[in-house]
């Protein structure tokens, strides 16, 4: 689900970049008054946790296996905003470190995951939780639920942000996503069903500290609602007319437009002195291999010249070295 | 068995890992933006760039192989992209037949799409080189320059600082899990019950490593205020950039608002 950089077009990348901020500054406020001078040392730690919680799987079929990515897990013992600040640490550290997801899509994938995934994992637990009227099998349903939606609302995000782009067809794309994550959100919401069973009974206290007064998060439980529905109706929609996608996406894309008008106002203006595009192309494989050529010599040349100095200094260093050694 | 092999860093001397972090971090965000913004089809454009990211690879001497190797493992999203082949409308280029299905490959449906894959195997490339050439605390520092609040800059401290031992202990979860549930060889001979019960034991690790995540923290915080911290990050304030690191980033950023410029005028 981590989007790597040149799929999303500049302005889906920027616009999200944006939301994310916002958000993510808003959490590091929140979780600042509540957490006070533990929110380093707890959110950096749980983010490892999460970032290690990765790593168990569990064999599904056919040599494929299901693991876990912590959403609603982080959100349902954490609450909202320290599970926005966890998931974007480990979001981060992903896209910085082992390149998973990149880093101008960083903006995205930290929406996604981060927050919504988030949202939507908050407005169905406590939902759920509050129907069941505080009976044991809400916190499992619950954190079934939270975890399915949350894994699949977010592939549903993911997919209209490519359709937008303009990357992958909203028809194809849109039903794929949603069918695969559909299988894989089970097996999150069976590992998230896992893990509170066992907190549960390891230590109940956290599980109920995560479900604290509802009403404090009554604007992440409307946001939550909100983001599920519009993209829960938004998708099929954009499935059945990809046209009506396209049109946003050229509304959207005004980096896009502008560049073309501007393609437009000089036709066929290539370099200057060279006439067609293929010739420019074949100059630019020469400049590109000697560019390259160029560099490699300059390396293998210093460190001929680094190599040879060193074996001089040793040549140097090699009296002092015996008299150090006759003392 | 320790998880050192997460850490992509690999230590070395060569003028790219000499760089400054700062340097290095905008640079790569310049370049990573540079591709997104190179309009599809601009391929004398694409050469130059791809020409320049091998030149800094080669220059770090991180080794070409290691570099490319790991750009392909970022390659499956590819497929995301795949379909635009057929539906971008345009000239037919290729008719497939399979069985009933017709499929149509589009000129233009085919330009994008390999412009989209060449695009995010440059764009990985310079995030690898990045990664590799510059240890985490200094991308720390480059972080806290551009900006990024330093609460944050600290919480990914802390989470990179314990991340290996965290996953030591998931590793060591995994073990404990394998001994107990008799693993086979047979691929035919599943380990332990059905998959509900597979799904609810891995729940169950997840659980305890959190558990165990909450506790540590508790002793890390105590530990951090014995130590005299009182909620507020203090940091060492920024070196200085020296001249020779203003001019390669005015240089990089130079080369790359050239390329750029020139790309529109090849953009498709």
């Amino acid at each position: 689900m981590h989007i790597p950089d040149g799929f999303l077009s500049v302005s889906v990348s920027v616009i999200l970049w944006i939301v994310s901020i916002v958000v993510v500054g808003y959490a590091l406020k929140r979780v600042g008054k509540d957490l006070g001078e533990r929110q380093v040392p707890m959110m950096g730690m749980l983010a490892a946790a999460i970032f290690a919680g990765q790593m168990l799987n569990f064999a599904v079929a056919g040599g494929t296996s299901g693991h876990l990515m912590g959403a609603a897990l982080a959100t349902i013992l954490l609450g909202p905003w320290a599970a926005v600040l966890v998931l974007t640490s480990v979001v981060s550290i992903q896209a910085l470190i082992f390149q998973d997801g990149g880093l101008l899509a960083l903006g995205a994938n930290i929406f996604n995951m981060g927050i919504v995934g988030v949202a939507v994992a908050f407005m169905a637990y406590h939902t759920v939780k509050k129907l069941a009227g505080g009976r044991k099998w809400g916190l499992y349903l619950g954190g079934f639920i939270a975890a399915w939606l949350s894994i699949e609302v977010a592939a549903l995000s993911v997919a209209l942000q490519l359709a937008l782009s303009n990357t992958s067809p909203a028809n194809l794309a849109i039903p794929a996503m949603a069918g695969v994550h559909a299988l894989i959100g089970t097996g999150e919401g069976l590992i998230t069903v896992g893990a509170l069973a066992f907190l549960s009974t390891a230590r109940r206290d956290l599980v109920e500290a995560g479900e604290a007064d509802p009403i404090k998060g009554s604007l992440v439980w409307v946001a939550g609602l909100l983001i599920a529905l519009v993209l829960a109706i938004a998708s099929p929609l954009a499935s059945a007319r990809p046209d009506g996608l396209e049109r946003i996406a050229g509304q959207l894309g005004f980096l896009d437009a502008a560049r073309a008008s501007r393609s437009q106002i000089i036709p066929d203006y290539v370099l200057p002195g060279v006439s067609n595009t293929a010739l420019a192309t074949i100059l630019a494989g020469i400049i590109g291999v000697l560019i390259v050529f160029g560099v490699a010599l300059a390396v293998g040349y210093t460190r001929r010249s680094v190599y040879r100095s060193e074996r001089r200094s040793e040549h140097l260093s090699e009296r002092p070295d015996h008299q150090a050694s006759s003392k | 068995m320790h998880i050192h092999f997460l850490d992509p860093y690999r230590s070395g001397n060569s003028l790219i890992h000499r760089l400054d972090p700062r340097v290095k971090l905008v640079l790569a965000l310049a370049f990573i933006l540079t591709c997104a913004l190179t309009p599809p089809g601009a391929w004398p454009i694409y050469i130059l760039l791809f020409a320049s990211i091998l030149a800094i690879e080669i220059l770090s001497a991180l080794g070409l192989g290691y570099v490319l190797k790991r750009a392909v493992l970022a390659f499956p999203f590819v497929l995301a992209a795949l379909p635009i082949i057929f539906t971008t409308p345009g000239t037919v280029w290729q008719e497939l037949g399979i069985s009933r299905w017709e499929l149509i490959i589009t000129l233009p449906g085919l330009v994008r799409f390999l412009s989209i894959a060449f695009k995010s195997w440059l764009s990985v490339q310079a995030a690898i080189v990045l990664a590799a050439s510059t240890p985490f605390p200094e991308l720390l520092v480059a972080m806290r320059a551009v900006r990024i609040p330093r609460l944050l800059v600290a919480i990914f401290g802390l989470m990179w600082r314990y991340l290996f031992v965290l996953a030591d202990e998931a590793l060591r979860l995994i073990r404990a899990r394998a001994a107990r549930s008799g693993n086979s060889n047979q691929p035919s001979i599943k380990a332990g019950r059905d998959l509900v019960w597979r799904a609810r034991v891995t729940g169950g690790m997840a659980g305890n490593l959190f558990l165990r995540a909450l506790e540590r923290s508790d002793r890390i915080y105590l530990a951090m205020v014995s130590r005299g911290y009182d909620g507020e990050v203090r940091t060492l304030p920024l070196p200085a950039i020296t001249s020779a690191n203003w001019l390669g980033l005015l240089a990089g950023l130079a080369i790359l608002g050239i390329l750029l410029s020139l790309s529109f005028l090849f953009g498709s």
